[in-house]
């Protein structure tokens, strides 16, 4: 795996798929950015975006992707993804569902590595889109996709509150 | 959506500098380049001055140059400088918003206001200066 150099220092990092050691760190930094801990989640992530795509070829086509950024066996960020097609006449398109960075490195690029490592890869796959969905208030995250390029795209997010039956 | 006269000002003049920090220019030159009055201009660039996103360089070829942040001044950060977006949350009252009628096109007029700010909020100078870079 090739070392990348981190912006503003000397020193460097890699990208690897998550392994199931990892998943402890990537929660730590998950709960350090939203403050909440969800239990049982990152699991089920590493499960069907690492373990089962491994395991099962016909999976391939969604291009399920839990990558690391990782200094030695420390975690420093991670970026979760797919391919997913067909969403009220969506073609098939990238999907970034999920990113963190330690707040150590924060601007220091690493959050771009990984976000293009995840473009080179559906480029790879096929696809010419990449999509994302975030809290209106989340400014730090959005602000981040916005650098990268990302605009409002055609598709709309709606929602309601279920009354109690 | 129309942003006012000297919001778009301000962010010409703004997008002109920052996007060579150490460059100065005059009103007159600014105003020239994008069809807007150098008086108008010339008041917008004092209040982007005393918000502490220019500086005036005195003297023979003074003028104005870019002393904020690119990486870390939003877009709203310029816009809230000269109108607001969002005067239905600040309690702006208009005839009719006490009715059903009211109160549902004000939730409508919120959700779209709030899309707009949030926009606006997420979209640093140096984002904004790669858009400007694309469209040349």
């Amino acid at each position: 795996m090739p070392e990348i150099l981190m912006r503003g220092g000397d020193s460097a990092y890699t990208l690897r798929t998550a392994t199931h050691g990892d998943i402890a760190q990537v929660a730590a930094i998950d709960v350090s950015i939203t403050g909440i801990e969800k239990p049982g989640y990152w699991e089920d992530i590493h499960d069907r975006y690492v373990r089962q795509p491994a395991a099962d070829p016909g999976l391939a086509h969604l291009n399920r992707l839990f990558l690391c950024a990782c200094q030695g066996e420390q975690v420093i960020g991670f970026i979760v993804g797919e391919i997913r097609a067909w969403e009220f006449g969506s073609p098939p398109c990238g999907w970034v569902f999920a990113i963190g960075i330690n707040r150590d490195v924060r601007t220091r690029y690493v959050g771009q590595t990984l976000f293009q490592a995840v473009c080179d890869s559906f480029r790879q796959a096929g696809v010419t889109t990449i999509r994302t969905m975030l809290a209106r208030d989340n400014t730090l995250a959005m602000s981040f996709f916005r650098s990268q390029g990302m605009m409002a795209g055609p598709f709309i997010q709606l929602e309601m509150e279920l009354a109690a039956p | 959506m129309k942003l006012q006269k000297a919001t778009r000002c301000a962010l010409f003049a703004i997008l002109e500098l920052a996007g060579d920090p150490g460059r100065q220019m005059s009103a007159h030159e600014i105003a020239e380049k994008y069809g807007i009055s150098t008086n108008h201009l010339a008041k917008v660039l004092r209040s982007l001055g005393r918000a502490g996103l220019l500086e005036a360089v005195r003297g023979a070829g003074g003028g104005y140059r870019f002393s904020g942040s690119v990486k870390r001044t939003t877009l709203l950060d310029v816009i809230q400088l000269f109108e607001t977006i969002d005067p239905l949350a600040r309690g702006e009252r208009e005839d009719g918003d006490g009715t059903p009628g009211g109160g549902a096109l004000c939730q409508v007029l919120t959700e779209i206001e709030d899309i707009a700010r949030a926009t606006f909020a997420s979209i640093s100078l140096e984002t904004m200066l790669k858009l400007v870079d694309k469209k040349g």
